[in-house]
């Protein structure tokens, strides 16, 4: 681990989030804090225990597959913020 | 006033036609215009639909609908802002979802309105439900009832504050790291986070999946038993809901308790506990065992690792489950040149500050190179933090703790220092990463100024009916869970 190389501009980037100046800053040395205090988590042993993901251990849930009653088409447009013809608007993708 | 009863009361009440649902309905929207301005506690309310839906709980029980068949008939209750109910605003405390209105139920809310419940208001809440304090709304901060320049807990503080100044009879919250039972026990009322699993999640917006809970917020203990009751079981919409049948959780309150094992974990009782805290956790820990529980004191040594552990897995999950707030398919959209610039925009003006700390943290440890060191190994750690629980209710029947380490602190205090905002939550983050169900239930109050003092029982995964049983029997044996705050007109 090394709390010292982070970048929170790259960071950012990574997550899609533009941030101002100001708060790269701000964000910069909170995370660098806590990032420091994860260290703690070093001074435990674990190469040799499984990591768990999901207390209550589930396999491969599965249902029959079977068709049944979804969301209509204009339902789930309802909330969007640009639509037409039952689409939904995006800024051009591919030239 | 009908809307300071329980569920329990109000029932019985509407069971006698004493008195009517539209009328318990008004008496909680006459308490909102009263009070709400004050603290605060709802978004929103739609008066009109909640009366309406009150008309035809009146109209069901005349037609000979009873409270056996649907417990909750005729009963107010408010959900926090993060739970759909179709046709109301969904936001999540949040500016990004914009106008979003839910186009379904999520299955608690289902499962509430088929038992006969008014289901009405929005509740406010830590946007995203990250916070402790209820101070990182966009729609304004949450008093706490109590005292109006203190915080009442978060994430779910809107639901606790609702409770505890009787705009509503009950309130859904949500629990990932303590969001029931810490602003529970600040506000003095009774928080459950059923165990992971019992509820389902389909309709909470998701946070961090793996540890996320819907739970009540009640007056008693009794009211959350019978909460549970309607809200818990297997839905094949959510497929980390379990297939446990759902008992009766109100049959085994009997006020006995005699013989059953009570561990006092060593690692609660340290550094940061409020003397007054301490001293009424001590007691509550003297009244179990006067009404007939064995007390031992146990060790779940892995404590002081869990803060870490969950500042690691919480964000990460969170990150992956908010990348979904795009600006694309629903909400609030900057628009951009191309998709990355629409993305980037809409989530740096749509997310406060938490958030975005939460998303960039949760990213940076999950990134390539950090993956194995940060994530995994809190996985790694989080394994060891369940086994401290399992092999200690092998000797215990239930834990008791603390919810807080202090009772509600100021608006302020700490959310300039997100650390210690963070550590809040050290008693209750245990739990959610453990899987295990946990309450929270009035144990006293601190000299001056008053504020309530929250006490913690943990149950095995599935051991809600024990953990209630214990829980009742010490809140019936005290009055602190009839004091009233004093709202200032």
């Amino acid at each position: 681990m090394a709390a010292s190389d982070f970048n929170v501009k790259y960071v950012a980037h990574l997550a899609r989030i533009q941030l101002s100046p100001e708060e790269e800053q701000k964000l910069g040395t909170q995370l660098g804090h806590i990032l420091g205090f994860m260290e703690k988590l070093n001074a435990l042993e674990v190469s040799h225990v499984e990591p768990t993901a999901h207390a209550v251990p589930t396999v491969n849930v599965t249902r029959a597959d079977e068709t049944r009653p979804s969301l209509p088409h204009d339902e789930a447009m309802r909330n969007a913020p640009k639509q037409a013809n039952g689409l939904f608007i995006v800024p051009k993708i591919v030239e | 006033m009908l809307n300071q009863l329980t569920i329990a009361e109000l029932t019985a009440k509407l069971a006698r036609r004493e008195v009517s649902a539209r009328e318990a309905t008004q008496a909680c929207l006459d308490q909102i215009a009263r009070v709400d301005g004050k603290i605060h506690a709802f978004i929103s309310h739609d008066a009109t639909d909640a009366l309406a839906q009150a008309d035809a709980a009146d109209r069901a029980m005349a037609s000979g609908a009873t409270h056996a068949q649907q417990p909750l008939l005729g009963v107010p209750i408010a959900v926090k802002d993060v739970l759909a109910v179709k046709n109301q605003p969904l936001n999540c405390g949040s500016k990004i979802l914009g106008q979003f209105i839910s186009p379904y139920d999520a299955t608690a809310v289902e499962k509430m309105k088929a038992a006969g419940a008014i289901v009405f208001g929005r509740l406010n809440m830590d946007e995203f439900a990250m916070g402790s304090s209820t101070e990182n709304s966009a729609f304004g901060l949450t008093r706490n009832p109590w005292d109006l320049t203190r915080i009442p807990g978060g994430s779910s503080g809107g639901s606790a504050a609702a409770v505890a100044a009787d705009e509503a009879i009950a309130t859904l919250g949500t629990d990932t790291g303590g969001s029931i039972r810490q602003p529970a026990a600040l506000c003095g009322c009774v928080g459950l986070k059923p165990t992971y699993g019992r509820v389902s999640r389909y309709g909470l917006v998701a946070f961090a999946s793996s540890l996320d809970q819907i739970g009540p917020f009640t007056k008693d203990v009794q009211d959350c038993a019978t909460m549970l009751n309607v809200i818990g079981g297997h839905d094949l919409r959510d497929s980390t809901s379990v297939a446990q049948p759902v008992p009766d959780y109100t049959t085994g309150l009997t006020g006995n308790i005699k013989g059953l094992r009570l561990g006092l974990p060593k690692e609660y009782m340290i550094g940061g506990l409020d003397p007054e805290v301490k001293a009424a956790v001590d007691a509550a820990v003297k009244q179990l065992q006067s009404l007939g529980a064995r007390v031992e004191e146990i060790s779940l040594p892995h404590t002081e690792y869990a803060a870490a552990t969950y500042y690691i897995i919480a964000p990460a999950e969170a990150s992956a489950n908010l990348a979904r707030f795009d600006g694309i398919r629903y909400g609030a959209r900057v628009d951009g040149a191309d998709p990355l610039e629409l993305y980037s925009r809409t989530r740096g003006a749509g997310f406060g500050p938490e958030v975005k700390r939460r998303i960039i943290l949760g990213t940076y440890v999950l990134s390539s190179g950090y993956h194995d060191a940060y994530y995994v190994r809190a996985q790694k750690v989080r394994t060891l933090i369940r086994q401290d629980f399992l092999k200690a209710f092998e000797r215990v029947d239930a834990i008791v703790t603390p919810t807080t380490p202090t009772a509600a602190f100021k608006i302020g205090e700490k959310s300039g220092d997100p650390l210690q905002m963070y550590l809040s939550d050290v008693f209750t983050i245990s739990c959610n990463l453990a899987g295990i169900c946990g309450v929270s239930l009035p144990c006293g109050f601190t000299k001056s100024p008053k504020l309530p003092i929250g006490l913690q029982l943990l149950g095995k995964p599935f051991g809600e009916e024990t953990m209630l049983q214990l829980a009742h029997a010490y809140e019936q044996s005290t009055n602190w869970h009839q004091e009233k705050p004093a709202i200032p007109n």
